[in-house]
């Protein structure tokens, strides 16, 4: 029997057992749009701008194991579905993402809505197709999963012309996929891991710095269970929060920028590091010659060799998945009587310890004005630190990484690498969806809600019960703060006057909202919110707008160089 | 350091943007690129010249492997291989400027493939130095224009790439 191309791609889609779609319809994708109508296993989710899209996929992918599917039209369905793309692989996150393209004889014409978007997207997906014959529909999509969830995930744009969703042929969907020119390395060689347990067992001053490819490996578990039999202290990376339980007393906090006193302090001073799925980024370890200039032994476990001795030169190279390599250090430990010296491990700690007591995370509380710290705080409270937290990008963000303590991996759901302001919300779409009777919350600031915020209406339209805390400090405050710190005061366009009344914004949309002014009435109406499990609540906080991100290291200063409060300026 | 560079990739469209695109993105410098089908004609051969330091080139290498069509890559650099360029120059040859372009052709071992009243069209091949050399051999004036392949290379002996 013979099916159209746009019955293939949904017949594909069952096969990979995808419960949700999230797109927007438009001409090169009505075919599509007509098979989807004729089933009910793929949920379509109807978002109001294709960014959404693509970060509600993002988000459901982040707080699942699965891989998030997106649907869009050609033209500029595609290029606003750019930046959503451009944020998942910046982050690893598989993805497919379906975009219908002009029929094939219009391609190269200027036909309407035709943009090379396999040109466009090729340097932020992990690979691209152009499906040219409706034949290879059907392997293609299978191979764009197959890439996206393999290897260093990632998303995977597969490009399909009208009058191929049309043509027909005979459907069956491949079993297998080989590639001679994929094949990524899962298990790690033997030697390095040997010669990496060694260096642990000898390590003084160790330090273990984990980051988003141990949640992406789901391999917290095991990284955990390592830590605790070395009793080595840990840190993640802003990705990584959550691989480590953060209630724990061998966790240091948050490094790099942002991260704790204890933390930075530790990874610079280590003798030997051991680095699991992350990166040395710029905004994780400043400065690439000051953090060379302490001599240390480093280990670095990451599935991506390009990844390895990039930034940073390691001493101890293992490429392999983290889950994998961790697991059989983990036996290699359980089959030796060798532990690592206590006496220096113990003076280490006692380091570790003083320089924790700096306490850097400590909140200045007052009793008039909110600190949007304070506000993070009883949250993770009123949700016993078992929601699912998504956030934009700015001062809110550090905040809700530093006083979210996250226990669990898939917990903390954020746009690190490309930083994309307005992710919040669509990524908590995507995270309910996922996790229908769980809390979500998206912690935001009234930059980055406005800069998605048409989406209040996808959760109307879809019951979502997430609860918006906006931290609304009437700044574009992580502007302000540098504009402040290295720019004379001078808050050049970083004060948006003109705020709507985000209570009656929402209120608009269908949603309750709550405004709060006073500290006294944050716990109560973050209850209140919380309470109210069918409805979206969105929370307008009024906090203080000359509050500041610290612990601070100023971009391209070294780890040790930290600000620690405005009383360091 | 001067590298030269040789990988597979499968022969599908936009392979090449593919690879050109990563050395723009990130910054890599390409001072030639060649690339054709193999006698297998799902596979495409490349080779490119870069420079850069040791830890630029190890990255290149690692993003090139990175890529999805990448089969294989090689530096061809780090052993023993041979390289070779192809270049056609079209000169003026007039007068006695005629015997002694026909010589110099000679002596480089270049063909002429093309001959009117006024004009040649020399054939070389070698690799870059040799090349460079016959452009500074002849009169610099009587150079009409040059067109150079970039090189390609192959490794000696038994080293083989291939899948």
């Amino acid at each position: 029997m013979v099916i159209t191309g746009a019955e293939i791609v949904i017949r594909c889609l069952q096969e990979e057992k995808v419960d949700y779609l999230f797109g927007y319809p438009g001409g090169a994708v009505l075919h599509i749009y007509d098979e989807l109508f004729k089933q009910d296993q793929v949920r379509h989710v109807l978002v109001r701008h294709e960014q959404a899209a693509i970060h509600a996929a993002d988000g459901y992918a982040r707080s699942t194991e699965k891989v998030g599917v997106a649907l869009v039209t050609s033209g500029p369905g595609a290029t606003n579905a750019v930046t959503g793309i451009a944020t998942a692989y910046c982050d690893s996150i598989p993805m497919v993402v379906i975009s219908g393209q002009v029929p094939s004889a219009a391609i190269g014409q200027d036909a309407f809505q035709e943009v090379d978007t396999v040109g466009i997207t090729r340097p932020c997906v992990k690979h691209n197709f152009l499906v040219r014959d409706v034949r290879e529909i059907a392997e293609t999509i299978k191979k764009a999963f197959y890439l996206a969830r393999t290897g260093r995930p990632g998303p995977v744009l597969v490009d399909i012309p009208k009058d191929i969703t049309a043509q027909k042929c005979a459907f069956s969907y491949p079993a297998t996929v080989s590639m001679r020119s994929y094949n990524p390395t899962v298990k790690g060689h033997q030697g390095q891991i040997r010669k990496a347990l060694q260096l642990l067992l000898e390590a003084k001053r160790p330090m273990v710095y984990a980051g988003g490819g141990v949640v992406l490996g789901d391999a917290a578990d095991k990284l955990t269970a390592l830590v605790r039999k070395l009793g080595f202290p840990c840190t993640n990376t802003l990705m990584g929060l959550g691989a480590y339980p953060a209630t724990d007393r061998q966790f240091v906090g948050m490094l790099g920028m942002h991260g704790n006193y204890e933390a930075n302090m530790g990874m610079h001073y280590c003798d030997v590091l051991l680095a699991v799925g992350a990166r040395f980024d710029d905004r994780v370890i400043g400065s690439p010659d000051h953090f060379a200039s302490e001599p240390r032994k480093i280990i670095h476990i990451d599935i991506d060799p390009s990844s390895i001795s990039k930034r940073v030169k390691v001493d101890v190279p293992i490429v392999g998945d983290v889950g994998d390599v961790l697991g059989e250090l983990l036996a290699l430990l359980d089959g030796t009587s060798q532990r690592p010296e206590e006496a220096s491990l113990a003076a280490w700690w006692k380091q570790i310890e003083e320089w924790r007591r700096r306490d850097c995370l400590k909140i200045n509380l007052d009793p008039e004005i909110i600190k949007p710290q304070y506000v993070v705080q009883k949250l993770w409270e009123v949700t016993g630190g078992d929601a699912f937290v998504t956030s934009d990008v700015g001062q809110h963000q550090m905040w809700a990484a530093q006083y979210y303590k996250f226990d669990k991996p898939r917990r903390w759901i954020n746009s690190g690498g490309l930083g994309t302001m307005g992710f919040g919300l669509p990524a908590a779409m995507g995270v309910q969806l996922a996790h229908p009777g769980s809390q979500v919350a998206c912690v935001t600031g009234e930059g980055s809600i406005q800069m998605n915020i048409q989406e209040l209406s996808t959760c109307k339209q879809f019951r979502l019960p997430i609860k918006v805390i906006l931290l609304n400090n009437g700044y574009l405050g992580m502007v302000r703060q540098w504009q402040e710190l290295f720019h004379g005061n001078r808050y050049s366009e970083s004060y948006m006057d003109a705020l709507p009344d985000f209570a009656k914004l929402a209120e608009a949309y269908g949603h309750v909202a709550l405004k709060v002014q006073k500290p006294g009435d944050v716990e109560g109406a973050l209850r209140e919110a919380f309470g109210r499990k069918s409805d979206l609540v969105f929370l307008d906080f009024a906090v203080d707008p000359t509050e500041n991100v610290y612990p601070m290291v100023q971009g391209g200063k070294g780890l040790t160089d930290m600000i620690l409060s405005a009383e360091d300026l | 350091m001067r590298h030269v560079i040789s990988l597979l990739i499968e022969n599908e469209a936009g392979a090449l943007s593919r690879v050109s695109g990563l050395f723009s993105a990130r910054g890599y410098n390409i001072e030639s690129l060649t690339v054709a089908p193999t006698e297998d004609p799902s596979l495409s051969r490349m080779t490119i010249v870069t420079t850069g330091s040791d830890d630029v080139v190890e990255q290149i290498t690692k993003q090139l492997n990175k890529l999805v069509e990448v089969v294989k890559v090689v530096d061809l650099s780090e052993s023993a291989h041979v390289e070779r360029e192809l270049m056609l120059v079209k000169v003026r040859a007039t007068g006695k400027e005629r015997e002694e372009m026909k010589r110099m052709a000679d002596i480089f071992r270049g063909r002429i493939i093309d001959v009117t009243d006024t004009s040649y069209v020399i054939e070389l091949t070698g690799n870059q130095a040799k090349l460079d050399s016959f452009v500074g051999a002849i009169d610099a004036g009587l150079i009409l224009e040059t067109v150079r392949t970039g090189i390609c290379g192959v490794g000696r002996g038994e080293r083989v790439l291939k899948v």
